[in-house]
């Protein structure tokens, strides 16, 4: 089966790359671009340790195929720090409230978190539950990430009505 | 897992869409949002050779709402579902059973019309569609027909859709204003399939109940438009006693699978009690 072109706005940058129409978005994320943050944990669909943004909105990207992705806008763990490193105020809160132990669902959760306070800056406790029920972690019990969000979304609001 | 090879198209059109499936044959397949069919093609338990993407064909997106009449198209997200104030306003259930649904990023991609038209008996939108009593528009080589919803299912992911044919939209009429309803779904854990789940549309005047349909999720080969509970709501004055009556009716059309959800009489009495939740939640909706 021949390759197809394909071209997407990644943490934003345009790409170009060329794929078999089965390779699944993730293995070209990881494997042809080297975007190793989203990682691949159950591949089928439902830990979110694959979660990206398409378009605007969390996706698990194990369950795209990367031709599904042809022209769509992504952005991926790798651009939510700051270009300087400085880290995201979920990133900083993570790790302050001990929202991570092994650390390998804490890139699709704070990605999926960072989409989650853009869709809704200030949810309470079962609000984030819910938000975030399509990512497993199987170290933390979920409650201090529940907590490292919570406390990030405070710290993140008052930081936007001051920029507003 | 890495499914086998195909090749990809991406019409931009119904008719293109249905052009392609004429020319390449039962190996072709359509995706919607491909949650249901990318996870089959990795355990390649389906190897379709061509897969034929409908994401660019506009016309089938949306939620339309003329008066009482509600046309979903077949691209429409879940998340698109629960997001709709038009549709909450109208038809609430909707939205709060796609709400049931997987999770956050699943429903960001999954589609009601892919929910609908797979004929996997696990998926929640078919029993909604019998309960509202929708109508589906297939789109194919000779044209358009329309199959009721609660005629469409024919066994575990064999359907009323002919080779060559596009599920495009699903179509009702809003149930009354101030009408009650419910989707109570039971499951293991967000992700999971229902162990047993009932749609119940009804409504309600002077403690007497006008019109009732009940349909059920995942306790048999296909959904389940559950008649004969409906009937007995149908007239009653809705106290324990016929909603009892009721549940007994609807765990009596059941025949769930025996899996990993528990025994097949668990299930189905599972069902008796989604039923009656269902029911009652519905008349405390219902003005």
């Amino acid at each position: 089966m021949s390759k197809i072109k394909v071209e997407m706005t990644i943490n934003g940058d345009k790409i170009e790359g060329s794929v078999e129409p089965r390779t699944l978005l993730i293995h070209f994320l990881r494997e042809d671009l080297n975007l190793t943050g989203p990682h691949i944990g159950c591949d089928t669909s439902h830990c979110g340790a694959c979660t990206i943004d398409l378009n605007g909105k969390s996706i698990k990207s194990c369950t795209v195929f990367a031709v599904q992705a042809n022209g769509a806008e992504i952005t991926t763990i790798e651009s939510i720090a700051g270009a300087d490193g400085t880290l995201h105020a979920l990133q900083e809160s993570f790790r302050e409230h001990h929202g991570l132990q092994c650390g390998f669902c804490t890139p699709g959760m704070i990605t999926r978190a960072h989409r989650l306070l853009q869709d809704n800056p200030n949810p309470t406790d079962s609000e984030i539950r819910y938000g975030i029920s399509g990512n497993l972690c199987r170290c933390t019990g979920y409650q201090n990430i529940v907590k490292a969000i919570r406390v990030a979304a405070e710290q993140l609001n008052p930081a936007q009505e001051a920029a507003e | 897992m890495i499914p086998g090879s195909f090749d990809y198209h991406r019409p931009d059109s119904i008719e293109a869409a249905i052009g392609l499936l004429a020319s390449l044959g039962d190996e072709a397949r359509v995706v919607a949002g491909g949650h249901s069919l990318i996870p089959m093609m990795k355990l390649r338990m389906a190897t379709p050779e061509h897969l034929v993407d409908l994401q660019d064909i506009t016309s089938l997106r949306g939620i339309t709402i003329n008066g009482a009449e509600i046309s979903i198209g077949a691209m429409t997200t879940q998340a698109e579902l629960i997001a709709s104030d038009q549709l909450a306003a109208v038809c609430p259930i909707l939205g709060l059973a796609a709400a049931q649904i997987a999770d956050p990023q699943v429903r960001n991609m999954g589609t009601i019309g892919g929910n609908i038209a797979n004929g996997d008996p696990g998926n929640d939108m078919p029993a909604l569609m019998q309960a509202l009593d929708a109508v589906y528009i297939l789109q194919g080589p000779e044209g358009r027909r329309d199959v009721a919803a609660r005629d469409f299912y024919e066994a575990a992911y064999f359907t009323a859709l002919e080779e060559g044919e596009i599920l495009t939209a699903a179509r009702f009429s809003a149930p009354p204003s101030g009408h009650g309803h419910a989707y109570e779904k039971q499951k293991r854990k967000i992700g999971d399939y229902a162990t047993a789940a009932a749609a119940v549309v009804l409504t309600v005047e002077n403690n007497s109940c006008q019109t009732a349909a009940i349909a059920l999720t995942n306790v048999g080969d296909t959904p389940l438009y559950a008649e004969e509970a409906s009937q007995i709501l149908r007239g009653s004055n809705l106290d324990k006693k016929t909603i009892t009556a009721a549940a007994n009716a609807a765990k009596a059309i059941t025949d769930p699978a025996e899996d990993g959800r528990g025994p097949a009489n668990f299930r189905t009495h599972i069902a008796g009690i989604m039923v009656m939740r269902a029911i009652e939640k519905a008349i405390e909706r219902a003005k």
